[in-house]
């Protein structure tokens, strides 16, 4: 019986020659990632059980990125103590406000993760780097504090899910319609504890920055991380982004599969996901009439430049609507950058948005765009749980940077087809 | 290992963001975690929750982020024990790093109500429900995970040399 994608970087990273579905193994790490809300707790288990040093300076990330610039003096204090710790420990990428972004935007724009790295984040959308053939995936803070002090991580081997997906995309849609129709049909635990593997001849006319975007949801399917193979698109992509060398691995030909789906990138419409799950995914004609009080494109799934080039040509030479937020938050510094540079940020703001300084402030109703009671926003983010982006009472609709900006002209859920020419 | 109480229930997909929003993870205390637990579906629970309670969950038991912030803040408002049908892969991992008690058991999820009075031998593996008078069976963990359920979490079982090899 072979081996999937992740099954074979797995064995690799186990020192085994092979691994099977439910084994439980220890493996060495690439990479050990945490943020400014994770890596406290990490960073107490770790003195607590006096570990002095980290195992590898160079293997450990640390960016602080949700609660900054800090927004209390609480969130202040646990930047403080990421900040105290990188100095002592020495840990070479560590990203603080000045030079962080969203981290798994940052990381991958920054080499230090790579094709066929084993990757664990405190964070569940660590899943993100399986864009770049790694296995990447969410652990919690304990399993930080370890990875942290020993290098390795345990793992229950996963069986996996074959997506297959064949033809284009239709104009303006995007990556983000792909991973919502995805959930929609599975469901949010449809992929529980397995391996989503993307594969097939679409896969060439998708983008690499659909591609992280498809891979950073996985997670809102339960799964334990979502991989694509590595094509030439990867590999120029990784090329002069650092000094980690790409490590290319394939799925054998005989390599079981739970289940297949087969998916004609045609055939995918503009795709959103209603309170209170990912997987509510609706099409236009199922919308109705959802007026709206705020919009926010960004974040670790539509964050990217592509993203904030997207919206920017929807809203070039427009206004939003009246009584509408419109927040627009580049993933990075390098992003913020270039949009400056290409003109998008008098874009945003000559059509009434704002543009921000890279943080996952609203993504998780941490700050920069709180909802009130009653409130709906058009999200480009990665959930809609209860009480997600404020208060419990509020409603978050996951869209694609297209939809959002629409959203934003129309001050209702809206395709970019039907603003068109207003 | 025993655990005994009251049972407060919940549905599918309770997420972490509904058992400890994000609002509150700018702090790392325990007892400010637990004064905070389940608030946004369940405004009582932390009023009625007692030491020894059980909570119990349908499928896809605390998904979302990786934040361990959600099982310190049940584990800290006194709850000993989750059962649910399933729960999401990254929360199980946490819970059993920090060492609360996790069970799966579908049959006894959707039958156990809230309020049951319900006992949890882990040794032989058995729930009971004390108020209807029924009785469910789980298997025991897998033995790489009974080392670091035994050592009360992963890092004390790493100190304690149990992955050395």
């Amino acid at each position: 019986m072979g081996m999937t994608m992740s099954q074979k970087i797995l064995a690799a990273h186990a020192g085994l020659e092979r691994v099977e579905p439910g084994q439980l193994i220890m493996a060495n790490l690439d990479m050990v990632l945490g943020n400014d809300i994770t890596t406290p707790v990490a960073i107490n288990e770790f003195e607590k059980h006096d570990f002095d040093k980290v195992f590898h300076k160079d293997k450990i990330s640390i960016v602080l990125d949700h609660f900054t610039p800090n927004k209390d003096i609480k969130a202040a204090t646990q930047s403080k103590q990421c900040r105290c710790f990188a100095k002592d420990q020495a840990i070479t990428n560590f990203y603080d406000v000045g030079q962080m972004g969203v981290e798994h935007s940052l990381l991958p724009e920054k080499g230090i993760v790579t094709c066929g790295d084993l990757v664990i984040g405190a964070d569940s959308h660590t899943c993100t780097y399986g864009a770049l053939g790694a296995f990447s995936t969410g652990v919690g803070s304990t399993d930080m504090a370890a990875g942290m002090a020993t290098g390795r991580a345990w793992f229950k081997v996963p069986s996996a899910i074959k997506f297959n997906l064949t033809g284009k995309l239709n104009k303006d849609i995007s990556g983000k319609d792909v991973i919502l129709h995805i959930i929609s049909k599975i469901g949010v635990d449809g992929a529980l504890y397995r391996s989503m593997e993307f594969v097939g001849d679409g896969i060439q006319n998708l983008t690499m920055d659909d591609r992280f975007c498809i891979a950073n949801m996985a997670i809102e399917a339960g799964a334990k991380n979502g991989i694509f193979p590595v094509d030439e698109q990867t590999l120029a992509y990784v090329e002069g982004r650092g000094e980690r060398t790409p490590a290319i691995f394939t799925a054998d030909e005989d390599a079981v599969y739970d289940e297949v789906y087969d998916i004609d990138l045609a055939s995918i419409e503009h795709t959103v996901a209603f309170p209170h799950l990912p997987e509510n995914g609706k099409t236009p004609s199922e919308w109705g009439d959802i007026v709206i009080d705020q919009v926010y494109i960004g974040s670790c799934t539509n964050g990217r430049y592509s993203d904030m080039e997207v919206a920017a040509n929807i809203l070039k030479g427009r206004h939003i609507a009246e009584n509408i937020r419109c927040i627009v938050i580049p993933a990075t510094q390098q992003i913020y950058k270039d949009c400056i540079k290409n003109g998008l940020v008098d874009i945003f703001i000559d059509a009434g948005c704002i543009f921000s300084t890279p943080t996952c402030g609203p993504c998780l109703g941490g700050h920069m765009g709180i909802l009130a009671e009653g409130e709906r926003c058009v999200g480009t983010s990665n959930r809609n749980f209860v009480g997600r982006m404020g208060h419990p009472k509020s409603e978050v609709y996951l869209a694609s940077p297209q939809v959002a900006a629409a959203s934003a002209i129309a001050g209702k859920l809206a395709t970019p087809e039907s603003v068109k020419g207003e | 290992m025993i655990a005994q109480g009251t049972v407060h229930k919940y549905g599918d997909n309770v997420d972490t963001d509904v058992i400890i929003p994000a609002r509150h993870l700018n702090t790392q205390d325990e007892k400010e975690l637990a004064s905070h637990c389940m608030e946004d579906i369940d405004a009582d629970f932390v009023h009625k929750v007692k030491a020894g309670d059980i909570m119990v969950g349908q499928a896809n038991f605390g998904c979302g982020s990786s934040r361990e912030h959600a099982p310190i803040a049940i584990k800290a408002s006194g709850i000993s024990c989750v059962i649910a049908s399933s729960f999401a892969r990254i929360f199980y991992r946490n819970a059993i790093n920090i060492g609360l008690a996790i069970i799966e058991s579908p049959e006894a999820a959707k039958e156990i109500k809230d309020g049951d009075l319900v006992k949890v031998d882990f040794d032989k593996g058995i729930i009971v429900n004390e108020s209807q008078n029924k009785e469910y069976t789980f298997p025991p963990f897998p033995e790489f995970i009974q080392k670091i359920i035994s050592s009360n979490g992963y890092l004390n079982a790493i100190k304690e040399g149990k992955f050395n090899d």
